[in-house]
């Protein structure tokens, strides 16, 4: 048997349990796990970064959840709340949350000091602060939250299809199971070539962030500050 | 809830040996890993061109899924699907793509004064990287080898979709037969053996770095 046979028989591509289909459901998993996680931890990672408070729960919380094995986590949930979209939803959101969270609190503490009290010197209020200084300053930080959350939540959605739920990891069950490599292939590839995909699209995204966030390149900035320093 | 805690009683041994799977599947690469990542990552950090590529390349391949990568194995390697070899290679790799970038960053952390004042003193370059160089970017190495074992134990149980697994079969079990014990049996054993494995690890990184005791880094 071929290894490309699976993928290139548009038999497998088409109607419910197709190849489009579950492609379209792995991202809607994806795509609603990160904005439920976004909704949530971009607010609280923005309290928290801007009143520099509670910043050591965040690293524990983000530290304690690369250890849980998310199998067990998703298997656990969905024999408490039951099989369908929403305990698997929720369980990817939990994933995604540290990462966000610990970005956004990251970028939000890490803004630049004198930017920021030159924005409280010139009157500007705590609201603006945020809005107009930190926000924009911690804009190419937060992007990689999302990025290294969209990531961990593509990769967690495939081991959902073991827990009931669908998306490309039902072309690596079913494969098992029917001891059909050519469908696992299938699975396998096209988890990989989606993780990719999203992976460079939310690097360029952070990427025109940071030419935004800082507009003169780092060796100018660099030569400047050298110019200073010998001024001094 | 369908709780047996005799259950754990009776199958300790089983347990048992899945605990030792475990510890071989997931930490078997890190070792690979890092004797792989410690020159590759020496050679990247000398060649500044290479060195991003290389990075970039190394961060797609960590972008892939684990299940995924577990899976295209067999076409790598030429082994069956439920061989436990394409976990330790697959996780070996994931690992050795993050080191990698440990290793380049801990390099290049090195402020270059000092590493001219070794040369300066008469350092040629085997005893100013074993000496300097290295023994300063360790904290930063660490801090990488720290990541990539918490991740690994909790990546293995993912193998059991394909048959292997160790404490991951817990999960397995659990799930097939609506019976909570062994799930939370195998979470709290994971969880337990990354938390040791870390702790471990930043005993390791007291007793030989002890110049470095005083800087905390995460």
């Amino acid at each position: 048997m071929n290894l490309f046979d699976y993928l290139t028989d548009p038999a497998n591509w088409q109607g419910p349990g197709g190849i489009w289909y579950l492609l379209l459901q792995h991202i809607g998993y994806t795509v609603a796990a990160v904005a439920i996680a976004a909704a949530v931890g971009i607010p609280l990672g923005i309290v928290i970064g801007h009143t520099n408070r509670g910043s050591f729960l965040v690293i524990g919380l983000s530290n304690a959840a690369r250890a849980i094995p998310t199998l067990g986590l998703l298997v656990l949930v969905v024999l408490l709340l039951g099989t369908g979209v929403g305990p698997i939803i929720g369980v990817l959101a939990v994933l995604a949350l540290p990462p966000i969270l610990t970005a956004t609190a990251a970028g939000i503490r890490g803004a630049d000091h004198d930017a920021v009290h030159a924005a409280r010197a010139v009157g500007m209020s705590a609201r603006q602060i945020v809005g107009k200084v930190e926000w924009p300053l911690a804009l190419p930080l937060v992007i990689s939250g999302l990025r290294s959350a969209t990531l961990q939540v593509v990769a967690t959605a495939t081991v959902a299809a073991y827990s009931s739920g669908g998306g490309l990891g039902r072309l690596l069950i079913t494969g098992n199971a029917t001891r059909n490599y050519s469908e696992m292939f299938a699975g396998a590839f096209l988890v990989a070539l989606l993780a990719i995909v999203l992976d460079v699209l939310l690097g360029a995204l952070g990427w025109l962030a940071g030419r935004h966030a800082h507009p003169a390149s780092k060796r100018s900035a660099a030569r400047q500050q050298s110019a200073l320093d010998l001024a001094a | 809830m369908n709780l047996d805690w005799a259950w754990i009683e009776r199958n300790l041994s089983m347990i048992g040996s899945l605990l030792v799977e475990h510890v071989v599947l997931s930490l078997v690469p890190v070792v690979i890993a890092f004797v792989i990542s410690l020159p590759l990552g020496y050679l990247v950090s000398k060649t500044r061109r290479v060195a991003n590529v290389l990075l970039a390349f190394l961060g797609v391949i960590y972008s892939v899924p684990s299940l995924a990568l577990f899976v295209l194995m067999p076409l790598m390697l030429g082994t069956q699907i439920l061989n436990p070899i394409n976990i330790i290679v697959a996780l070996a790799i994931y690992s050795i793509a993050l080191l990698v970038r440990s290793v380049v960053d801990g390099l290049r952390s090195v402020p270059t004064p000092v590493k001219q004042s070794a040369s300066a003193v008469g350092y040629g370059w085997p005893r100013r990287l074993f000496r300097v160089e290295m023994p300063l970017a360790m904290p930063v190495i660490f801090a990488g080898l720290r990541v990539v074992t918490v991740s690994n134990i909790a990546l293995v149980s993912v193998a059991v979709l394909i048959g292997s697994g160790a404490l991951g079969k817990l999960f397995d079990l659990g799930f097939g037969s609506n019976f909570y014990t062994p799930i939370i049996v195998g979470l709290v054993l994971t969880l337990a053996l990354a938390l040791i494995a870390d702790a471990f690890l930043l005993l390791i990184q007291r007793g030989t770095l002890p110049w470095f005791r005083k800087r905390a880094v995460a």
